[in-house]
């Protein structure tokens, strides 16, 4: 299965912050599609950690912890955690002090196993860029795979995830949201137009 | 925040910030790789016009291990023993280009006369001031008071917390000591209840108005306070002239037998009650080396804390873009 791409007129509904491209239905598909399509890339999921980067790679990241151990046998469910990467960012200086989040490891450590990196938003790749960084501090692991739940375009490094739930064509002035259980009440993406391009906080798919 | 120097002027937002940032450091400070590149390129000095190990070795650890540059600057074999003003160093490390200076001077406010004269424009974190603060050692008290009697000995959970409903006693030269006013502002500013237990000589002037009690025996602290932390100060026999304790007290067993913390005081604390000093230790003076090595004495811990406290501080003042407006940390 290859990621849906977003079509104008693609069921669009109507919501004050912008155009809903997935609901709760939409999400739950893609992330079992993600959680399949990483048990068949590493031929099981044995030696799979997944990693959430906060703040809702972190849910998200637990939600395919579930799936995978619904589908897959080999995989451990407690293999799952989450990395923070503020001190590892590029433009800490371009902002206001942004708070540290927590770094939690899963008990058997990264060294020798496959991490999947799991993230809301991918659009310029900074974010994953500083996650690789703080990864290299935490240990050495064989192989490292990025898990997106949208993949929004505008790269500006050579990064490239290797499971997207949903490809969205975007200009840079629109803003994705994603929105879910955990942190927001509700399951949703939407777009919008962005309306203050320095307004945009953490987590909400801006420039990060 | 642009400085960090003093704990009266921390609000309790900015202070529970503060030990959040210190408990991600700390749990970065139990990796193999210790070091993050968080403040490449930045410069921290440490200017140091008083003498001290423990806290400019932690100020320079702490600004390693987030990869700045540190310069150390004593007074002693400096320009300052020719005789150079406070302004003029001050423009000194202005024009190097310094991002923070961490200063320790024997005079009271000097810090913020650094950082509001006008001489530079860099964050000044205040190590140690003559009588006055000490706010990072404050810190990294409330930091272990909060992982151990908030915590249960592990930062998991604390994150957000303050320190409602413990109490507090703080024993020994309160007069000297810029640690005991530091802790007082905090620990009340988190909602602790402080007791300074102290000789009446070894109390300063305005001590009623400070945001604490205080009583003159230890014994009757112990009983009706039933502290949950017990803080003992060092005596500061440098800062007193005469004989043992000076004109503060007659002699040092005295002290010792009053206020001094054995194992038969120990013993009638609470079970989870926990032992601290700032250091260097008198040990025999205010501290038995019994009550000092107990299991329930965090004096170690509490140099490590230190670590976490200061990268905490120096991120929070460094990290963030000068200009840009400052909501989470603002003062």
């Amino acid at each position: 299965m290859s990621p849906s791409t977003a079509l104008p007129g693609d069921r669009p509904s109507e919501n004050p912050r912008g155009t809903t491209v997935l609901e709760a239905p939409d999400i739950a598909r893609a992330l079992t599609r993600i959680a399949h399509e990483i048990t068949e890339r590493n031929k099981g999921a044995a030696d799979v950690v997944l990693l959430g980067i906060p703040t809702r790679g972190v849910p998200l990241a637990r939600r395919l912890a579930e799936r995978l151990a619904a589908v897959e046998p080999t995989y451990d469910p407690g293999a799952v955690g989450e990395l923070d990467v503020t001190m590892y960012r590029d433009d800490l200086r371009r902002h206001p002090t942004r708070a540290v989040g927590a770094t939690r490891i899963p008990g058997g450590g990264v060294d020798g196993r496959t991490v999947v990196l799991v993230d809301d938003v991918l659009f310029s790749g900074r974010t994953i860029r500083a996650a690789l960084d703080a990864l290299n501090d935490v240990g050495r692991p064989r192989a490292v795979q990025l898990a997106a739940l949208v993949d929004r375009g505008h790269r500006e490094l050579p990064i490239r995830a290797d499971f997207v739930g949903k490809n969205l064509p975007t200009s840079r002035s629109e803003r994705v949201s994603v929105r879910l259980t955990e942190t927001d009440g509700e399951d949703a993406v939407t777009i919008g137009e962005n309306v203050a391009a320095a307004g945009q906080t953490p987590g909400e798919g801006g420039m990060r | 925040m642009r400085h960090l120097l003093s704990t009266a002027d921390l609000a309790k937002d900015d202070a529970v910030l503060l030990l959040d940032t210190a408990a991600q450091m700390a749990a970065t400070q139990a990796r193999e790789m210790k070091k993050l590149p968080t403040l490449r390129g930045r410069t921290v000095v440490n200017l140091f016009y008083e003498d001290s190990t423990r806290t400019r070795i932690s100020f320079e650890t702490a600004a390693k291990r987030l990869s700045a540059d540190v310069i150390n600057f004593s007074a002693k074999g400096s320009s300052v023993s020719k005789g150079e003003s406070l302004k003029d160093t001050a423009l000194t490390l202005h024009a190097m280009g310094a991002d923070a200076v961490v200063v320790r001077h024997q005079a009271s406010g000097a810090p913020h006369m650094l950082a509001h004269a006008g001489w530079l424009d860099a964050a000044v974190l205040n190590a140690g001031d003559g009588m006055h603060q000490h706010p990072t050692q404050a810190l990294l008290d409330a930091f272990t008071i909060r992982r151990h009697l908030v915590g249960g000995g592990s930062d998991a959970g604390t994150e957000g917390t303050d320190l409602a409903g413990l109490r507090v006693a703080i024993v020994g030269d309160v007069l000297h000591s810029r640690v005991a006013r530091s802790n007082v502002h905090l620990l009340h500013t988190l909602g602790a209840h402080v007791t300074l237990v102290a000789p009446p000589t070894l109390l300063p002037v305005g001590v009623e108005t400070w945001p604490c009690d205080v009583s003159y025996h230890l014994d009757e602290t112990i009983e009706q306070a039933s502290p949950d932390a017990v803080m003992m100060l060092r005596v500061q026999r440098e800062r007193m002239s005469g004989g043992a304790g000076g004109a503060f007290f007659p002699s040092a067993q005295e002290y010792s037998r009053k206020f001094g913390l054995g194992s038969q005081r120990l013993a009638r604390l609470p079970r989870h009650a926990i032992v601290m000093h700032p250091g260097p230790m008198n040990r025999g003076l205010e501290i038995s080396a019994d009550a000092a090595d107990h299991p329930r004495s965090v004096i170690v811990e509490q140099v490590a804390n230190g670590i976490a406290v200061r990268m905490a501080s120096l991120y929070l003042l460094l990290a963030g873009s000068d200009d840009a407006p400052d909501e989470r940390t603002s003062l």
